[in-house]
């Protein structure tokens, strides 16, 4: 059974079973985040995701990076259990006032050079939490913020994209400075 | 009935339940039925100067209510521990508190809101913070293990307190209350639009779950009837959303014992649910597409042969991966006979979802409340009396099969016409909501006062589930807390709200 399945794996890749314009422009886009992050760093690039208040949709979306279709990691895109492995905090949620000082503390925890990327439209500005009495508001608030990635919650593509756009910001700042 | 032995006084505007408000000596009889198991606890939250408790008992939901004299009302907790957690956050965010309570510690407040009761008389909180006093436990050589609020995994934050005697667990206590929000104060005074997208967001691997007990809520109190069509379309985004997620887990239980292989397969499955949910409603998680008063959008065209192609492939993999899972006897020694939960704690508990059925108690909101449109349908309700982590594994594969035949039951009698109706409520009504999220019943109840929220309140079935798992780890060892965890998989968010 198990053999069988491990054939069925290795003989119909999935990228490959289902090439649609969109797998397609996925792989495409984890190539060159993997390229761009191995300029800057020489290796890959370690992420530590942090919820600081979402209502997890964006965290089932971050776990879709990890999934057989966008498998970021085979492009060195790694997700680590500790911010002291991490170059990268990935940050969802309006930052609730309960969690503002373990925000506060992860990053601490976190070794420069490091980069956060706040995830989704809470993680901006608190988006519809915006205004509560238990909510900080946008991640930047409490921490500074290198790139937004929009939606509620945005595309595993999106993400992708996203962490491009911050590796090509990383790059020219790394020229000019 | 239960609303026969209630004697108090009916609130008519109540729908499609009854709400008594009832004596202190009633209260204290219901409390005492909770107690000797004769009723279920199904919510308990609190209001302006009064304190709701929702009761279940064969189907029949009955709200009663008490008005609290100087802020005091007796507890529910000190009778029927249920419900301790629930009166601890009461007293967090109203300010009202039950007389008898022995536990007095805040629960969802960590004195950082900078306001006591921000629901209730809102009052400037003093800047000094009291340390959190978590349970003793003693004995000789135990030692603490404090994990989180941050997890090593890509989750919801919450701190879980281990006290442990070598690698078993002797007591596991939970911290909770990390990502409240406060979305009950946002949605007080707002538009039923801006409460549905709240609603939509309390828990987002259930949003069409909350989106659905919601809009039933809204739906009840302004007594209108939502298009056939959307009732029915309603329930293919919530078996859509039960799929996703029950694929999710499993594989995700099987990766926490180290069986990646299970994970990679039930993650394309996964991601091919939440594509086809792309495709039918425009959105991965379908969030924002059940609104009060019926759809946002129909399904789309090609929705239909889409699913179809969906389930036929679903079929043909994935009783291949269930064979795995049965004949791999390593997996098999990690899931077996793990974190046990007994089945009467499940019963006293009111757990609903797979924690219940999967220790024998046959609860399901689809089944035992027969919302439309699962009064047309049919539907299996598998049971299992194991209790442990094998049992709520084997409750998700089974419920995918069900999910899948729903599907097709759906497609087979979908009406034509619209899917979506005006709602135009006018004066003060209330109304409740349930809807059977893939972790259990979601419990919505709402007060409306014209077109605008005057209160609202979202049940997580989490909430009668997070203690259970304190005792299901009880004796198990350290490393096996993860496999427990996931397997009951309960929400942080939608508990904290």
């Amino acid at each position: 059974m198990r053999k069988l399945l491990f054939e069925s794996l290795f003989r119909r890749p999935f990228t490959e079973k289902a090439p649609s314009p969109n797998d397609a422009a996925v792989t495409e886009l984890a190539t060159a985040v993997g390229h761009a992050a191995r300029r800057r760093l020489g290796r890959s690039l370690s992420i530590r995701e942090v919820d600081a208040g979402s209502c997890n949709g964006c965290e089932l979306e971050i776990h879709a990076l990890n999934n057989a279709y966008y498998d970021v990691e085979r492009f060195g895109l790694r997700f680590v259990a500790s911010p002291r492995h991490a170059d990268v905090l990935m940050v969802t949620g309006p930052v609730t006032k309960n969690m503002r000082e373990a925000l506060q503390r992860t990053y601490d925890a976190t070794p420069n050079p490091k980069w956060v990327v706040a995830i989704g439209d809470c993680a901006r500005d608190g988006g519809c939490f915006a205004g509560s009495y238990a909510v900080v508001g946008g991640v930047s608030e409490v921490i500074p913020v290198d790139l937004h990635i929009a939606g509620c919650p945005p595309t595993p593509t999106a993400m992708l994209q996203g962490l491009l756009a911050l590796l090509e910001r990383v790059d020219a700042g790394a020229a000019t400075s | 009935m239960l609303i026969d032995r209630i004697p108090g006084h009916r609130v008519e505007q109540h729908k499609p339940t009854p709400r008594v408000i009832v004596s202190a000596e009633t209260w204290r009889m219901l409390t005492a039925e909770l107690a000797a198991g004769r009723t279920t606890l199904f919510g308990l939250w609190g209001d302006a100067g009064q304190v709701h408790m929702a009761l279940l008992e064969q189907g029949e939901i009955v709200v009663v209510t008490i008005e609290c004299r100087d802020g005091k009302f007796p507890s529910v907790g000190q009778v029927h521990p249920p419900a301790i957690r629930l009166e601890r956050a009461i007293k967090d965010l109203y300010g009202l508190e039950s007389l008898d309570l022995r536990d007095r510690r805040p629960w969802l407040d960590h004195d950082r809101f900078g306001v006591k009761h921000p629901l209730g008389a809102h009052v400037e909180a003093s800047p000094v913070s009291t340390p959190y006093q978590f349970l003793p436990s003693e004995g000789e050589s135990l030692h603490q293990i404090a994990v989180g609020p941050v997890h090593a995994g890509i989750i919801e934050p919450g701190h879980f307190r281990f006290t442990v005697n070598g690698e078993t667990v002797v007591r596991l206590e939970q911290r909770l209350g990390y990502v409240h929000k406060g979305i009950e104060s946002l949605m007080a005074g707002t538009s039923i639009e801006k409460a549905a997208r709240l609603a939509g967001r309390t828990s987002g691997d259930s949003t069409v779950a909350y989106a659905l007990a919601f809009a039933n809520a809204v739906e009840a109190a302004a007594e209108v009837q939502v298009p056939a069509r959307a009732v029915f379309l309603r329930a293919l985004m919530a078996e859509l959303e039960r799929l996703a997620n029950h694929f999710g887990d499993i594989g995700a239980i099987c990766n926490d014992a180290s069986f990646v292989l299970m994970h990679a397969q039930t993650g394309i499955l996964r991601e091919r649910c939440l594509r086809a949910a792309d495709v039918c409603f425009g959105h991965r998680l379908m969030m924002d597409r059940i609104v009060p008063g019926g759809l946002a959008r129909d399904i789309a065209p090609e929705g239909q042969t889409h699913l179809r192609a969906l389930i036929a492939e679903i079929r043909k993999v994935f009783p291949q991966l269930v064979e795995l899972y049965d004949n791999t006897a390593s997996l098999q020694d990690r899931t077996v006979s793990t974190g046990f939960v007994q089945p009467s704690l499940v019963r006293q508990y009111g757990a609903g979802g797979y924690v219940g059925r999967a220790s024998g108690r046959a609860f399901d909101a689809r089944h035992n409340l027969k919302y439309p449109p699962y009064d047309q349908l049919s539907l299996d309700i598998p049971v299992l009396d194991a209790g442990d982590v094998d049992a709520r594994v084997w409750i998700r594969i089974r419920e995918v099969d069900q999910s899948l035949s729903l599907i097709e039951q759906i497609f087979d009698r979908l009406p034509r016409g619209p899917v979506c109706i005006g709602l135009n409520p006018a004066g003060s009504r209330e109304g409740l909501g349930v809807a059977e999220a893939f972790r259990g019943d979601v419990l919505v109840w709402v007060s409306l006062e014209g077109d605008r929220i005057e209160r609202c309140h979202l049940r997580d079935p989490s909430w009668f589930q997070w203690p259970l798992l304190e005792a299901a780890i009880e004796n198990n060892i350290v490393a096996d807390f993860p496999l427990c965890n996931k397997s009951f998989n309960c929400s942080y968010s939608g508990h904290d709200l």
